[in-house]
């Protein structure tokens, strides 16, 4: 009899034997626990030979299926970039934001935009009015930007910027900043998060109908792998999609259908799989779930080693490596008993780094109420230190494997995973999925069941529907300057008097036209860019083409 | 519930596309008998008054997370009061401060559901009102 056999006996002795007097003496608290992929039973053990399954699907960091990390030392060789995503108001209090950041020992920028520049207005628009500088930094020319950057050299630091829809546009802003710095294209580092599916899915910030957003995305893949090779060109993310209320299972489902529909497109269009596959990275969500969030770390990180290679035929295993942020989950931050969020944090931060992150934003504990204040986002940053430099599980690579849950739970994902992926692909494809409405109807039936289980008490959330405390409201709380619109609106007329009008126009009409046909449009966006030309008259030259996409609403 | 049905219309101004909250409580609301309709992200104030008023709804609820809420969500309530709808009951919910609630309610927002309300609350209010509306 083999080794697990013979525990699984034992077990069966253990089962009708002592736990079972035991559960007649005392009934357990509930009589049913679950997590995302269903029942969580009582007690794991080995269910199979080790030998094989280790060998095939855990495998060692740094080499295929990457289920226990994507570099050979991990931690032990260098800790995860700590990225805190900060921005809002003029470019300049961000500016100051990012110099305290890097002061504190943060290791890499992220830039928050506020809504206009995400969704392609200027802050003169009518759109705009009430939304300027309020969830990041407004810009509107290349002269914000390089306000912006102001005292920052970038090609020292790794700069994430959340932009989607117009990623092209703010990717040119920094390209011509970094040459004003004096520092080429080919030694800046950093992320756009270029992931317009999920904007349609999840989080709302799209321009443009998915054709012509595809087309932008690969023509920013192809552009980059020859022009800033080091640029990570997409951020496929699941954050969002588990913000808007998506479980574990879905959550990397979904990013990994998007993740198949862009490389699906990007070959199409000719490109080499083993020459961008390896600038791909992406973003998931930390929740309070901890084993489970680990699970779904290792599972993510194998399904998509299998995708490239079995899928798509690389061959090279660079391309086959998830490479991940990590963004601590906003959606479980209660306005309620805010310190409380520090510690949700702290569990969230520890699932993130166990599961095998290469960077980490914390939430601040204010988070729920309003934007963070500067002490805030300290103790948020300090919860990462801590975990890093005193919690010992950065001593050792993937510390949970091996354990009978996590590595039970791990398979369990992937394999609900791949259903979902099988499904996506009987539907056509992420783009069809998402224009029938079937992703969107399926995070939102599990946000309803989650928001349920919470009024019904079935779910505890502590200071929400249990631990009630009477408490007065947070005052001290950061408020961006509602004078903002104005002195966008100041600034942007001072550009335009500066500038070349003539060759503004001139950029623009060059654009429209590579635009109607199948050219690359990063060279025209740059020198539109460089000619200062504002955000929303690039992006209104690409509405006129492309048109908007409008939103199937799915209740 | 009596014969006549209340119509809510949950509406999304502003920017963000931070949907599950309206998206649930249109949910939660429909489930609780009510008639609900949701308009979509991107919504101006112009927008929502117009459907509110011809849609005939009793109330509108606004949701919005970017901090836009202060300019925001007065207009609707301007806008109603301009094409004689100030019957409709204006309420909101989102990520707004504290201190900006008594701003909101002088302008007529008759009330705030911050995160985490339970929807038994967000009914009572409706109910509250169910004489006002004459249903």
């Amino acid at each position: 009899m083999s080794d697990y056999k013979k525990i699984d006996k034992k077990k069966k002795e253990w089962e009708n034997g002592k736990l079972k007097k035991f559960l007649e003496r005392a009934p357990e608290r509930k009589e049913e626990f679950k997590n995302s992929t269903g029942e969580v039973e009582r007690l794991y053990t080995p269910e199979e030979e080790i030998e094989e399954k280790y060998i095939g699907q855990i495998g060692f960091p740094g080499k295929y299926p990457f289920t226990r990390g994507v570099y050979p030392t991990m931690y032990r060789g260098r800790l995860w970039t700590m990225r805190q995503y900060a921005g809002f108001g003029t470019a300049e209090e961000s500016n100051k934001r990012y110099k305290y950041l890097l002061e504190n020992g943060q290791t890499g920028l992220s830039v928050a935009f506020d809504l206009p520049t995400q969704i392609g207005y200027d802050s003169d628009s009518e759109m705009s009015i009430g939304e300027v500088g309020k969830v990041g930094v407004a810009i509107d020319t290349l002269k914000d930007m390089e306000i912006l950057f102001d005292g920052i050299p970038l090609d020292k630091v790794s700069t994430s910027m959340t932009i989607n829809a117009p990623a092209a546009v703010l990717l040119a802003m920094y390209i011509a900043v970094g040459e004003k710095q004096g520092v080429s294209k080919d030694k800046l580092r950093g992320t756009i998060q270029n992931d317009v599916l999920k904007e349609y899915i999840a989080r709302g910030t799209y321009i443009y109908p998915p054709e012509p957003s595809m087309r932008l995305i690969t023509d920013i893949f192809e552009y980059c792998s020859e022009e800033v090779p080091k640029w990570n060109t997409i951020s496929i993310s699941g954050y969002h999609i588990r913000e808007a209320g998506s479980n574990a299972v879905q959550e990397v489902a979904f990013t990994i259908a998007d993740g198949i529909e862009y490389v699906k497109k990007a070959i199409e269009t000719g490109l080499d799989i083993d020459k961008f596959a390896r600038r791909l990275s992406f973003f998931f969500n930390a929740h309070n779930d901890l084993l489970e969030e680990v699970a779904k770390f290792r599972a993510a990180r194998r399904i998509w080693a299998k995708v490239i290679k079995e899928k798509f035929d690389a061959k090279n295993e660079k391309s086959m490596r998830m490479r991940f942020h990590t963004q601590t989950g906003g959606s479980t931050l209660t306005a309620q008993q805010p310190d409380n969020n520090i510690v949700r944090v702290a569990i969230q931060t520890l699932a993130a780094v166990m599961g095998g992150t290469q960077s980490l934003h914390t939430n601040s504990r204010d988070e729920a109420l309003s934007l963070p204040t500067e002490d805030s986002v300290r103790v948020a940053l300090r919860t990462q230190q801590i975990v890093a430099h005193e919690s010992g599980v950065t001593k050792t690579i993937d510390p949970l494997a091996g354990s009978f849950y996590v590595e039970k739970l791990t398979d369990e994902i992937e394999e609900q995973v791949w259903e979902y992926i099988n499904k996506i692909e009987e539907l056509g494809g992420m783009t069809r999925a998402i224009e029938k409405g079937y992703v969107q109807k399926e995070i939102q039936d599990s946000a309803y069941r989650y928001q349920k289980e919470i009024e019904n008490n079935d779910r505890i959330v502590v200071g929400v529907n249990k631990f009630q405390i009477d408490e007065k409201p947070p005052k001290d709380l950061l408020k961006v300057n509602p004078k903002l619109r104005e002195i966008q609106i100041d600034r942007i007329d001072k550009v335009k008097e500066e500038r070349d009008n003539e060759e503004v126009s001139n950029k623009l009409k060059k654009l429209k036209n590579a635009a109607e046909t199948d050219e690359n449009l990063m060279p025209y966006i740059l020198d539109a860019v460089k000619e200062y030309a504002t955000l929303g008259e690039i992006s209104d030259t690409l509405r006129d083409v492309f048109g908007e996409y409008q939103e199937s609403i799915v209740l | 519930m009596s014969e006549k049905k209340i119509r809510i219309l949950i509406g999304k101004p502003g920017l963000d596309g931070h949907d599950r909250g309206a998206k649930y409580i249109a949910r939660a609301l429909k489930d609780e008998g009510y008639e609900v309709i949701y308009t979509g992200l991107r919504q101006t104030p112009q927008s929502i008054a117009n459907t509110a008023i011809q849609e005939d709804v009793d109330f509108v609820g606004l949701s919005l997370l970017s901090g836009a809420h202060n300019s925001l969500f007065p207009k609707v309530l301007d806008l109603l009061k301009k094409n004689d709808a100030e019957d409709i009951i204006v309420f909101g919910g989102g990520v707004i401060p504290e201190d900006d609630i008594p701003f909101l309610k002088e302008k007529g927002v008759q009330a705030i559901f911050t995160p985490g309300t339970p929807i038994k609350e967000v009914v009572e209010f409706i109910e509250s009102k169910r004489d006002k509306i004459g249903k």
